[in-house]
């Protein structure tokens, strides 16, 4: 599905998403299932923390030294017999996989989950050329059918319900009686298991994004539950492996330290049920695998980021957690941030792929509550991230005239704290007074946007650098007392 | 400039190097040599009894099913109960490994055994296990001739034989075993880390074994102290 991106439009997005009932039903599940599991798990290893320490130490030493990585990468996945191919952008990344498939006659491609097959648009591009791609991963099958974009990096489909998907299986699998039971999840995983299998068996190229590539070995990494990307690998004559470069690790011990918090951090097992690393084609005797293996290596704006603040989003290892725990994904879902990548790790990619331009409301569309960098097992400072993206967004003159005047307002009495302190008291000496009665204000000049949603509360004394002094003040004479 | 050109010099321009930098190359290299380990778990170090106690707890806690045989002539009589308690005709599809063929079959003789790569179309899979992993009760599986990687996804039931002294406390060790077996920086064309049946939870969030991969895994470790 290639994705028309509606960024742009964040805030009719969002209002849409609150309204929608059956999304709100299933959003309403998104933070007591993945927060408690996340919790669990980490609970149950004393060194979850020092692992997540270990694991954004790897990283950063990896992307400090890519270009090496990379280089050793390369050697080492075509010693094993693998094509190693680089793609500057999506449209030749595209380029490279529809011609591997045309080469081999490709009537049907199987594909494993991948974020970047997501990014590059791949399956439009596949179906023009005549090749019918499949997606395998249940929650990638149910937007596939649907044309839709996944709403979650590890839980495509999670803004659906049971009811939903029966009326699409119903719709899709014409060929089935009418009559068949489908009102249980367990019937619908059945369906999709027996639909899928032929598809499997018949796909004439498997392609799989990776979770990680090995440069000590020249190995890619999928990480599943279902087997799906393990069959899509291991079955057709071809494997292709869709990677964004920052994927890299150095050796297979790093890989390990990094293993243990992705699983924890996404669904709360301590493993996911199929790590499967591969290496080349299949070997001489080898009586399965595929008989071609190629890595389709994707830069797409990446390669800039590691230049400055953003080289630490290059740390991700798209485990969701972020948006799991995130209060703004809660209430809107993912489709509302209007590209492929939702969620908090969203709104600091999106503007660095698709441009500040389009991408500018993302980063504001935070609370900063800080719970997405808490949870993050690679340590990514997102919060301050957001940040970055604002002031570029305040530099580049994007940021709305309303709200830049209101800066600059803010910005001249906050540089001069002589006028600042009786300035705020004063404000709030007024506020404090007129809304002394209900304690809070239905309507204020020039806070229309706040108030027409919810009450402002009305201060309840003195300014806070007020109030600070007066309780510093105390606390130096209560101790000059000898008072502790 | 090819593709990979602009790719290595824009990551070179980014990072400010040249990629001639040695100290930078021997960083690299001696990473890569060395290949430090990290944070290991206290509990992927534990002395044989525990260890393997753990191995059997986190197999069942991954939803698999365990049978801890004090020996290899088990192992046939072992299958052969697996599939009359799951109702399963007695027919199972193994590869070709050595240490599956010298098991006393004779022991099991309603049991129909071939040999071979799966096409989709056998109920049961036998797979010998090159390693355990305690810690997180997985099972490392290495692709080769006598070992098919079909068997480990393609049967509704896969069967997995573990030799309870190839049980290791953590990944890291089971990486030196692979390396002494293939060499430094060598791997076979597939390894799978196993942990538990297929399953999704893509449904409403409600977890379901039995995705695209088998629907049930059952362990059957060899030997070792019991409990």
């Amino acid at each position: 599905m290639s994705v028309e991106i509606t960024t742009p439009r964040f805030k009719d997005n969002a209002k849409k998403a609150l309204a929608d009932l059956p999304l709100q039903g299933a959003l309403s599940k998104v933070g007591p299932g993945f927060i408690g599991k996340r919790a669990a798990a980490a609970e149950k290893l004393p060194e979850f923390d020092a692992l997540r320490d270990s694991a954004r130490d790897i990283k950063n030493h990896t992307l400090a030294h890519l270009d090496l990585y990379l280089e050793r990468f390369e050697a080492k996945a075509k010693e094993a017999g693998g094509h190693v191919h680089f793609a500057v952008d999506a449209a030749e990344a595209r380029a490279i996989v529809t011609d591997i498939c045309k080469r081999l006659g490709a009537k049907t491609v199987t594909k494993g989950k991948s974020m970047i097959s997501e990014e590059i648009g791949l399956n439009d591009h596949l179906a023009a050329a005549g090749i019918q791609p499949v997606e395998t991963d249940l929650g990638e099958y149910l937007i596939q059918i649907r044309g839709e974009a996944p709403s979650h990096i590890i839980a495509p489909a999670i803004h659906l319900n049971k009811d939903q998907v029966e009326a699409d299986f119903r719709r899709v699998h014409a060929h089935l009686p009418p009559e068949r039971d489908l009102s249980e999840p367990t019937s619908l995983l059945a369906e999709a298991r027996g639909e899928l299998r032929q598809k499997f068996l018949a796909a004439d190229v498997g392609i799989t994004g990776a979770n990680f590539l090995v440069a000590e070995t020249g190995t890619s990494i999928i990480v599943t539950n279902e087997g799906n990307g393990d069959l899509t690998q291991t079955l057709p004559k071809a494997h292709i492996v869709l990677a964004s470069l920052e994927k890299l690790v150095p050796t297979l011990e790093d890989v390990s330290q990094i293993l243990r918090v992705l699983a924890r951090s996404a669904t709360g097992q301590d493993m996911s049920v199929y790590t499967t690393f591969s290496t080349g084609p299949r070997r001489p005797g080898d009586p399965d695998g595929p008989g071609e293996y190629h890595v389709v290596i994707l830069d797409n704006g990446r390669s800039s980021m590691l230049g400055g603040q953003l080289r630490e989003v290059l740390r991700c290892i798209r485990c969701g957690a972020c948006m799991n725990h995130c209060p703004v994904y809660h209430a809107v879902g993912g489709h509302a941030y209007g590209w492929v990548y939702p969620g908090p790790i969203g709104s600091v990619l999106t503007p660095a792929l698709i441009g500040v331009e389009k991408g500018r409301n993302l980063p504001n569309a935070s609370t900063f509550c800080g719970r997405c960098e808490e949870v993050c097992p690679m340590r990514i400072p997102l919060p301050k991230l957001m940040r970055h993206w604002r002031e570029k967004e305040f530099e580049r003159h994007l940021t709305p005239a309303t709200q830049r005047f209101g800066l600059g307002v803010w910005g001249f009495f906050a540089r001069r704290g002589w006028l600042y302190r009786p300035a705020t008291r004063l404000a709030i000496g007024a506020l404090s007074l007129l809304g002394r009665t209900k304690g809070r204000f239905a309507a204020l000049p020039l806070a229309g946007g706040w108030t027409q949603h919810r009450d402002f509360p009305a201060p309840q004394g003195d300014t806070f650098q007020a109030q600070w002094r007066a309780r510093q003040a105390e606390r130096r004479a209560a101790s000059g007392r000898g008072v502790h | 400039m090819s593709s990979r050109d602009t790719v290595f010099a824009s990551i070179r321009a980014a990072l400010g190097v040249t990629s001639q930098e040695a100290p930078r190359r021997q960083a690299v290299a001696d990473r890569i040599a060395s290949h430090p380990r990290g944070v290991i778990p206290a509990r992927g170090q534990l002395p044989e009894a525990e260890r393997l106690a753990l191995f059997r707890d986190m197999v069942i806690g991954a939803a698999a099913t365990i049978d801890h045989l004090a020996s290899t002539a088990e192992v046939p009589e072992a299958i052969a109960a697996y599939l009359r308690s799951r109702n399963l005709p007695m027919t199972i599809l193994r590869g070709a490994d050595d240490r599956l063929a010298a098991l006393p079959w004779e022991r099991a003789p309603a049991l129909d055994v071939w040999i071979g790569p799966s096409d989709g179309r056998q109920l049961a899979g036998l797979s010998h296990a090159f390693a355990g992993i305690a810690e997180s009760g997985t099972v490392v599986m290495l692709s080769g001739p006598e070992n098919p990687s079909t068997l480990n996804l393609l049967p509704d039931h896969h069967l997995v034989v573990v030799d309870a002294a190839d049980v290791a406390g953590d990944y890291e060790t089971v990486w030196d075993l692979i390396r002494a077996r293939y060499g430094e920086s060598v791997l076979p064309r597939t390894v799978n880390w196993i942990t538990g049946p297929s399953r999704s939870a893509d449904i409403e969030q409600t977890l379901l074994l039995g995705a695209h991969g088998p629907r049930s895994l059952h362990v059957l470790l060899v030997g070792g102290p019991t409990r």
